[in-house]
Formats: C-alpha cells, sequence, structure tokens
C-alpha cells in the first residue's frame, strides 16, 4: 500500500518524450487545454491508463457484459475446482465462480474509490481554499490543522475508525470505508490547493481583478480556481487509486467491507489461506486489483508530467 | 610541496620554454533538440605568464564556453569540441588521457566563477571544500589540508579565518564568498587563472576590492589571468590585451590602450561607444542595434554584418573575413578596418 | 559568529520540537477520539460481538476512565502510554509483554527492509537521475510506477505464492523464531512499499543537483567523476531521500501488519493483524496508539535531523 503523499512527492515525469525547451529554461505556467493536451496525447502512458480506466469503470458499471454467471451462486460442491469453460478461472474455497466474483469485485473498489475521494477532495478544497486565501490567523490555525492530521499514518487510524464505524455486523461496511477514507486522506488536497491559491493570488490579473472591485467568490471560482485546478485533480486521480488500494487493505484485514459483499479485498483474503492447494482465487482478484489501482495512478502521472515538464 | 608538485604534475611533453597557454582554431557545438548550436567557430587566444588577458562580448558570444573547454568542464553532450588545439607550455590539452587531463585541472589551470553562492557547495564548510583539494591532489591529512586552507583564506583576506573555516557558504556575504573561490582556486598554485566575470553579483565597492585582490595576487604568483566580463569599464584598469568576441569568435584582439583609443573592429567600436561615461552624462548612449545572432543558424559572411553600420556587399558573402593584422600586437576579423581604425571614435 | 551560528541552530530545534509537541497532542488526541468518542457503549465495541462479563466491563470502565469527561479520559489515556502502561488485552495478556516480544522481530525486518530499499533506491536513483531518458531510466520509471501501484494486499499473498510455494526459493511462511534467510522474502515485499518513492525522489534530485553551479566548481577542482557524484551530488541528493524515511516508515507499519500476517512473522504487525480479526479491541487499540506514537516521534526526530543535513535551513 503506498499513500498518497509518497506518490506525491515522486514530482517525476514519466517516460515518455515530450521536447524540452533548448536551454531547460523555466516554463511559463501551463493551461488546462493548451500545451499541456498536446503533451498529453502524445504519452502512451497516457493512453494506456485511459484505455484502463475505462475498461474499469464499465466493469463496474455493466459487469453483466462480461460474464453472465452469478457471482453469489456458490456451491461447496465446486470447492477449489480447476478453471473450465464455464468458469475460465475456476471455483473458489466456497465454490464461487472466481471471474464472475472478479469482473463484479470492480464495483465497489470503484465506487468506495470515488466517494471517499469525492469527500477528500470537498474537504481539502475548502480548508485549501479557505486557508490560502484568508491567511493570517486562520491560515495558521488550518495548516497546523492540516499537519496535525498527516502526523497521523493513515492505515493505522483508518482500522481504529473503520472499526468502530460498521459495529454493525448486518452492515456491508461500504460507507464505513468511504467515511473513513474520505476524513483521514484530505490533506494532500488542501495543502496543494492552499499552495495554488497563495501563488494565484499573489499574480497581477488576480490582483487587477481584486483591483476593479471583483468580489471574494468571483475571484475564487473565475480567476483562482482555474489556476489552481490542474494540481488538484492531478492529486485526487493519484488518490483514487490509492484509495482503492487501502480499500483492499482494510477489507482485507477486517475492518473494511463485510460479510457477502462481492469486494478483491475479501477475495484476496479468504484465498491467501489456501494458496498451496489452488492459485487461481487469489491471483485473478490480486491482478484485478493491481491493474485497476495503476489505471489511476498512471493517469495523475500522465497527468502531472503534462502539466509540470520541468525534470524530463 | 613544491616537490610533490612536480612529481605528480609532470606531463609528458611539458615545455617550460612553450607559451604559458596558447588557443588555436577553437571550435565548440551543442548538439541541442533544435539544432546543432556552434558556439565557437575558431577562437585563437594567447596568454603569457604574470599577463592579464579580458575577454569582451554581449551575452552569450561564447565567453564561458571557452573558459570551459579550456577546463575540459564543458556539458557533454550537448557540449562536444570539434575542433582546434588549447596548448599549455606546448602540451595539447585536448589530446591528453582522462586521468592527465584531470590533473592539469586546478594544479595549472584553475577557474573561478560569477556567482560564489551556487558555485561552492551549499552542504560543506568552505574549509572542507578547499581543504579537498590538498586531500585529493596532494594526499595531505586532514590536519595539513586544514592548516594549509586557513593559511589561504588568510591570504585572500578573509578575517577571523581560522573560526570562519566552518562556516557554510550561505554564512558568508558576496566578496567573502568570492574571496573563498579565489582562495579554492589558488590552492594548487595554478599558472593560469581563469575568472568569469567574478564581480557581477557584487556590489561595485566590493568589485573593485575583488578585482584588486585579483590583480595583486596575479602579480605576486606571475599568473596568467583570463578576465572574462561584458563589463568594458572595469577592463581599462586591469587588463594588458583584450580579446573581443562576437559569435564564437575573437573579432579583434589587441592591448588594452590601443583598443581604447582606436578600435579597429565596428562591434568593438560600439562597445566602447555604449559604455556610460561620466564626462557625457545626459547624452544619448548608443546601443548597439539589433540583436546576436542564433547559433543555429549563424549568417553566411561576417556574422555582425546585419549590425554593422560599415556593412557592404562583400560583407554579406562567405568567407568570412580573415584575421587581419592591424600591427604586429593586434588583429582583426573586418574587411575594412583601416577605415574603422581611421574614424575618429563617436565619442571622445 | 559561532554564538550566532548555535543560536539559530537552537531556534531551529526549539521551533521544531514545539511543532512536534503539538502535532503529537494533536494526532494522539484525534486518534483518541477514533477509537473512543461518541460511543453509546465503547466497551462492547472494542469488545465487538463477544458478550462482556461484568467483571471484565467493570475491569475496562476503570481502565479507559469511562465514567470520567472525556478529555480528563484522553489524560489518563495518554498518561498510561507515556508511562509504558498500554493495557491488556481481551485474552488477558498485559499488551506491554506482548510489545516486548513483537518489537525485537519487527524491527529486524524493517531495518532489513530499508537497507534493502535504500541500497537499491539510491543506487538506481543515481543512474537513472545521471542517464535521464536512456533505457535505464525509462525502465526505472515504469517499474516504480508499477510499484508505487501494487497494494501490499497483492504484493504479499502473490510473492509468497510465487517464491514460497510454487519456486521454493524461500519458506513460505516465517515461523516462531525467524532468521536472517526467513526475513529475506518479506523484508523484500516491504521494501518495494517505499522503494519507488526513494527512487523517484533520489532521481529528481540528483538530476537537479547534477545541473547546478557546484557541480561544474568541483570539475574545476580536478576531481574524478567518482568523488563528484558520490560526494559533491550524492550529499546534496539525500537531503529530500532522508526527510522520506518519515512518511516512509508510516508505509512500511501498514505493510508490516499485511506483511507479518501473510508470512506469520510473530512482531507487531501480526499481533496487530491477529487482534483485528480475533476483534479484540484493547489490543488494537493498545498497539495501535504505541504505532501512532513512535510514527510521530520518528518523524520529529527527522525533521531534527533534516536541520543537521542541510545547513541552510536552520536559517530560514
Ligand atoms: N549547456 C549548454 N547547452 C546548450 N547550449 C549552451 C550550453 N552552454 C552554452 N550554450 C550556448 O552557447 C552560447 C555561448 O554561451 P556562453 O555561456 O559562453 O555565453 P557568455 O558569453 O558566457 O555569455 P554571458 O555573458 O551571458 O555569460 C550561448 O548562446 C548558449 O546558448
Ligand atoms: S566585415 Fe563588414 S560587416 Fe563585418 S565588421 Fe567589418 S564591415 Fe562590418
Ligand atoms: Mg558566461
Amino acid at each position: 500500500m503506498s499513500n498518497v503523499e509518497s506518490v506525491a512527492q515522486a514530482e517525476v515525469p514519466g517516460a515518455a518524450g515530450v521536447p524540452v525547451s533548448p536551454d531547460g529554461g523555466p516554463e511559463k505556467p501551463r493551461s488546462l487545454t493548451g500545451d499541456a493536451w498536446d503533451d498529453l496525447r502524445r504519452n502512451w502512458i497516457f493512453w494506456a491508463a485511459a484505455v484502463l480506466v475505462v475498461l474499469v469503470v464499465v466493469m463496474a458499471a455493466f459487469p453483466s457484459l462480461f460474464t453472465s454467471a452469478d457471482p453469489d451462486a456458490c456451491a461447496l460442491s465446486r470447492q477449489h475446482q480447476g478453471p473450465s469453460g464455464s468458469a475460465i478461472f475456476g471455483y473458489n474455497f466456497q465454490g464461487c465462480d472466481v471471474y464472475a466474483r472478479t469482473i463484479y469485485g470492480a464495483r465497489n473498489s470503484v465506487l468506495i474509490g470515488l466517494f471517499a475521494t469525492i469527500i477528500a477532495g470537498v474537504i481539502g478544497l475548502i480548508v485549501g481554499m479557505a486557508a490560502g486565501y484568508f491567511g493570517g490567523w486562520i491560515d495558521a490555525v488550518l495548516a497546523r490543522g492540516i499537519d496535525i492530521v498527516l502526523g497521523i499514518p493513515t492505515l493505522l487510524a483508518a482500522i481504529v475508525l473503520a472499526r468502530r464505524l460498521s459495529a454493525d455486523p448486518q452492515d456491508t461496511g461500504f460507507w464505513a470505508v468511504v467515511f473513513t477514507l474520505g476524513v483521514l486522506t484530505w490533506t494532500t488536497g488542501a495543502r496543494i490547493m492552499r499552495s495554488s491559491v497563495i501563488s494565484a493570488k499573489n499574480q497581477d490579473y488576480v490582483a487587477a481583478a481584486r483591483m476593479l472591485g471583483a468580489g471574494p467568490g468571483r475571484l475564487m471560482f473565475r480567476h483562482i480556481l482555474p489556476n489552481a485546478a490542474a494540481p488538484f485533480v492531478v492529486v485526487l486521480t493519484i488518490l483514487l487509486g490509492v484509495n482503492i488500494s487501502t480499500e483492499a487493505t482494510l477489507t482485507f484485514l477486517g475492518v473494511g467491507l463485510k460479510g457477502n459483499a462481492i469486494s478483491w479485498g475479501i477475495d484476496i483474503s479468504t484465498a491467501a489461506p489456501y494458496v498451496r492447494e489452488t492459485a487461481t482465487p487469489l491471483v485473478w482478484p490480486s491482478i484485478f486489483l493491481a491493474m485497476t489501482v495503476l489505471a489511476f495512478i498512471m493517469l495523475g502521472d500522465a497527468i502531472r508530467d503534462a502539466f509540470d515538464p520541468r525534470l524530463r | 610541496m613544491t616537490d610533490i608538485k612536480a612529481e605528480i604534475d609532470v606531463l609528458p611533453g611539458l615545455d617550460s620554454s612553450a607559451r604559458l597557454l596558447e588557443v588555436e582554431g577553437l571550435h565548440v557545438e551543442f548538439r541541442t533538440q533544435v539544432g546543432i548550436a556552434r558556439a565557437i567557430n575558431g577562437v585563437d587566444l594567447h596568454l603569457d605568464p604574470g599577463e592579464t588577458l579580458a575577454i569582451l562580448g554581449e551575452s552569450g558570444c561564447g565567453k564561458s564556453v571557452t573558459a570551459q573547454a579550456i577546463m575540459g568542464i564543458l556539458d557533454t553532450p550537448p557540449g562536444f569540441v570539434t575542433g582546434g588545439a588549447i596548448r599549455y607550455r606546448g602540451v595539447d590539452l585536448l589530446k591528453l588521457p582522462e586521468e592527465q587531463r584531470r590533473r592539469v585541472r586546478a594544479n595549472h589551470v584553475a577557474m573561478i566563477f560569477q556567482d560564489a553562492l551556487s558555485a561552492l557547495n551549499p552542504v560543506f564548510p568552505v574549509g572542507w571544500q578547499i581543504a579537498e583539494l590538498f586531500r585529493v591532489h596532494r594526499g595531505m591529512s586532514r590536519q595539513d589540508a586544514r592548516k594549509r586552507s586557513i593559511e589561504l583564506l588568510d591570504l585572500v583576506k578573509i578575517p577571523a579565518a581560522r573560526q570562519r573555516i566552518n562556516d557554510y557558504p550561505h554564512q558568508f556575504s558576496g566578496g567573502m564568498r568570492q574571496r573563498v573561490m579565489i582562495a579554492m582556486a589558488l590552492a594548487l598554485d595554478p599558472k593560469v587563472l581563469i575568472a568569469d566575470e567574478p564581480t557581477t553579483a557584487l556590489d561595485v565597492t566590493v568589485q573593485a576590492q575583488i578585482m584588486n585582490l585579483l590583480a595583486e595576487l596575479r602579480r605576486e604568483r606571475n599568473m596568467g589571468l583570463i578576465l572574462i566580463t561584458h563589463d568594458m569599464g572595469v577592463v581599462a584598469d586591469v587588463a594588458d590585451r583584450i580579446s573581443v568576441m562576437y559569435a564564437g569568435k575573437v573579432v579583434e584582439e589587441a592591448p588594452v590602450l590601443d583598443i581604447y583609443a582606436r578600435p579597429a573592429h565596428p562591434y568593438t567600436k560600439a562597445l566602447l561607444e555604449s559604455i556610460p561615461r561620466l564626462d557625457l552624462k545626459g547624452q544619448q548612449l548608443n546601443v548597439i542595434k539589433g540583436l546576436p545572432p542564433n547559433l543555429t543558424r549563424i549568417p553566411a559572411g561576417c556574422p555582425f554584418h546585419p549590425r554593422c553600420a560599415y556593412a557592404r556587399d562583400v560583407c554579406r558573402a562567405d568567407p568570412s573575413p580573415p584575421q587581419y593584422e592591424v600591427d604586429p600586437a593586434r588583429t582583426a576579423r573586418c574587411h575594412f578596418w583601416t577605415e574603422v581604425v581611421g574614424d575618429e571614435p563617436a565619442v571622445k | 559568529m559561532l554564538v550566532s551560528k548555535d543560536l539559530d541552530m537552537f531556534r531551529y530545534f526549539v521551533r521544531r520540537v514545539l511543532q512536534g509537541v503539538l502535532t503529537f497532542f494533536g494526532a494522539t488526541f484525534i486518534v483518541y477520539a477514533l477509537m473512543f468518542a461518541n460511543q453509546d457503549d465503547p466497551l462492547q465495541a472494542l469488545a465487538g460481538e463477544r458478550p462482556l462479563p461484568e467483571n471484565v466491563r467493570q475491569a475496562l470502565t476503570e481502565r479507559y476512565h469511562l465514567d470520567d469527561p472525556f478529555i480528563l479520559q484522553y489524560g489518563h489515556y495518554m498518561r498510561g502510554l507515556l508511562t509504558g502502561d498500554f493495557g491488556i488485552s481481551l485474552t488477558n495478556r498485559p499488551i506491554s509483554e506482548m510489545m516486548q516480544q513483537a518489537w525485537p522481530v519487527t524491527i529486524r525486518l524493517a531495518v532489513f527492509a530499508i537497507i534493502i530499499s535504500a541500497l537499491v533506491a539510491v543506487t538506481a536513483g543515481i543512474v537513472s537521475g545521471i542517464r535521464r531518458g536512456g533505457i535505464f531510466d525509462t525502465t526505472t520509471l515504469i517499474i516504480t510506477l508499477v510499484l508505487l501501484s501494487l497494494p501490499i494486499v497483492v504484493l504479499a499473498p502473490l510473492a509468497q505464492l510465487l517464491f514460497g510455494v510454487q519456486l521454493h526459493w524461500f519458506p513460505a511462511t516465517a515461523g516462531a523464531e525467524p532468521g536472517f534467510y526467513q526475513l529475506i522474502l518479506p523484508a523484500v515485499v516491504l521494501s518495494c512499499l517505499v522503494i519507488a518513492t526513494q527512487i523517484r525522489v533520489t532521481r529528481a534530485s540528483v538530476a537537479e543537483n547534477l545541473r547546478s553551479d557546484y557541480v561544474r566548481t568541483a570539475r574545476a577542482k580536478g576531481l574524478a567523476n567518482r568523488r563528484v557524484i558520490g560526494v559533491h551530488v550524492l550529499r546534496n541528493s539525500l537531503i529530500p531521500v532522508v526527510t522520506l524515511i518519515g512518511v516512509d516508515l508510516g508505509n512500511l507499519m501498514a505493510g508490516a501488519i499485511v506483511t507479518e500476517g501473510v508470512f506469520n512473522i510473530p512482531g507487531v504487525g501480526f499481533n496487530l493483524f491477529r487482534g483485528i480479526r480475533t476483534e479484540d479491541g484493547p489490543l488494537v487499540v493498545g498497539f495501535v496508539s504505541i504505532l501512532v506514537i513512535v510514527f510521530l516521534v520518528v518523524n520529529l526526530v527527522v525533521d531534527l535531523l533534516y536541520a543537521v543535513l542541510d545547513p541552510r535551513i536552520r536559517y530560514e
């Protein structure tokens, strides 16, 4: 499990060939549309990531496109049967179709990742903007608050929080995980937003707009946000991947999704003790999980490279 | 100490009767993604012991690249020496194996840089950075090297050298930092010192102190000093000779007084006319019109012709002007140098 | 001069320690609140679905001072932690005793993982940073991307399956007294969690430092390339890498829970892993609290170390 802080810290571009300015001098900040999009289009990592993301999202939305089998139709009589024409990945310990469960597992991962990231994004946006825009003591207090939350190891706190939130054994734990991840992972977004707003605020055109009498709301949404958007989107894209990864870890440990929820984390966790007998129930959900996380992190990485090509 | 130096630093073919430093037909190009930038296109220079040669020219004309090529510290890639010779006491440095070339640096030819703050390593104390030279090149013990570093800081007149040796570069003022750089360059007693705009980053008063220090040390040690600058005002007091560079070539070379009195190249003349002068306060300066050429597309003929008041058709066609001998101690690369020398300078 | 220098350093230290203390209490308070605040029956929550006999309930109420106001409860909790009293698990073993047995194993594993990752990351990062855009660099960047994306719950079981169960290169589980050989595979798995970021940061930092003026000066001093990179560039490049240690530690702790669980290594992570699965609330609370404290303390130390490594920072 990586955390978004370490991914975001790795301020290094990917591997595609984007032209450098001849003297390697500082580039002007890039707009969301122009050069950055040109770079992005030529980056194969971006296209690989985009294809994967689309695939996973379609799988989450319409799993029945990929399989006609029922992931809940399990029969102990088929326990650990190997791959066959009807179940190409074989059957797991409970005799469920591994392929069907793997396909249907995408939905929970993607939804939890998405909702948790939206919560984190909204908190990060509000806290970061408030700190950056108002400055002064508000900034001092909020920045300290960000530091404190950043000082809490995410997974450890998630274990205690998720455990508490889903104490009800009937519950699948879906919202508990969403909420847990949301409230613990907003800090990176908040920091990015804060520094973007501070630097945007000091730019001439914003000062000019303020002089012309633009109110705080108008300033924020017409002038400051558009410029702060790019790095924020990058961080949230990566965070989406990281959240999916953390969800699987929590579920694996037993404090995430529970009971009869269909989830890669649960499948990995139930298959792991039986790897000596059969490998496929472990391998396939693992591969799908890894590819999903990879897709979002790659996407974020590629977008960041397009906006910040300094270190090529 | 001198024995060790003699022992370590013997270069095969070193001839003490040959010229101290002689650069001949040097070519350097940068192979970048937007094309090949021909930064140096046949530079000739020479330097004798105890002499100060100033290299002048606009930004981007290749002064620093020339210095880096002499030192052998070009960024390769993208920079490549593609022709010419750099002879130190008769030894062509370009033909030396890397290991020997490396020993020439600091031992025979040393260099100081414009911005001492970024040129010194921020995480090591200055004393350590000076002592490193003695430890690496002379195999001295930590203590001996440290003692020598203190002596050097004393030599460049840094107060309380013994205490300041443990300070980091950012703890010094700009002038003091440049003194540290000088101390470092002089540590191994080089015969040639290249100073690449040593005072550009400093206050005017400090500039003079540093220039005086350099002149004094050059005299005491009988070093050859190459002083790179684009400030013609600085040069007049300290330099013996001047080489004026334009688009990677030396367009005029002459003793300092001659050049100030009667420039032989239109570019030099224009440079002189652009110096602000106290006696002409309030008068419009003649700034050179136009821009230096793009080094990936240097114009045919004389590279200066698009900006030259004397230019005629012959200037616009190849070959570019050769080195004309103005007098036995002077050269100029202008077809019409006689005309230029004859003209009264626009300001007197 | 000397005096003012030391004073700057001292000021920096004091400021950082004060900030650290604030973060420490803020973070532990939040974690405590996450555990206990606003619950109808915190004790039942601690115990999960198990029935809670009245005597245990009483002992726990006393233990967590649940009759006191919340802020006082937190005070008692912190005092307990800081005096080494971490409570008793539902299986009736003192948590401090379990810790004592578990720490050495986990520390061995973590140090092993850190050594592996540091060696690989610094080497790969330097080579990549020097030859940017080359084949090695491109390959390394793709590998780091994959490593960054591999969840530990994928990495640990798959590594066990491939190298333990199928290829038999390493033991699939480590056993009660794991030695060097038993720890190799888990340590490699754990190092994968931090290696990618370390490589990327080293690479970026080496690339940036190589372009700096002091490298040119070092060359002009006639130093061999080996020394220019190995001493001058490396020393500067490691500054941001060292500051990663703090973040890395959080990843390692998270990773150790899963890794030790999968490979059956009787360390801190394994205890926590088992505690979660057996719904042993007091054990989870105790272990998590200690890990959070270790994390915070290490981060503070790293902050201070940063000032030692980078002389410029003391003056900011
Ligand atoms: N590392 C490099 N890569 C590409 N081009 C370079 C590099 N270094 C120098 N050049 C090119 O070589 C030319 C000469 O540069 P140089 O640094 O010698 O100029 P200069 O005369 O020292 O100017 P200044 O007065 O600004 O220092 C410049 O036009 C520059 O574009
Ligand atoms: S050769 Fe012609 S263009 Fe060049 S400097 Fe002389 S007069 Fe001017
Ligand atoms: Mg220069």
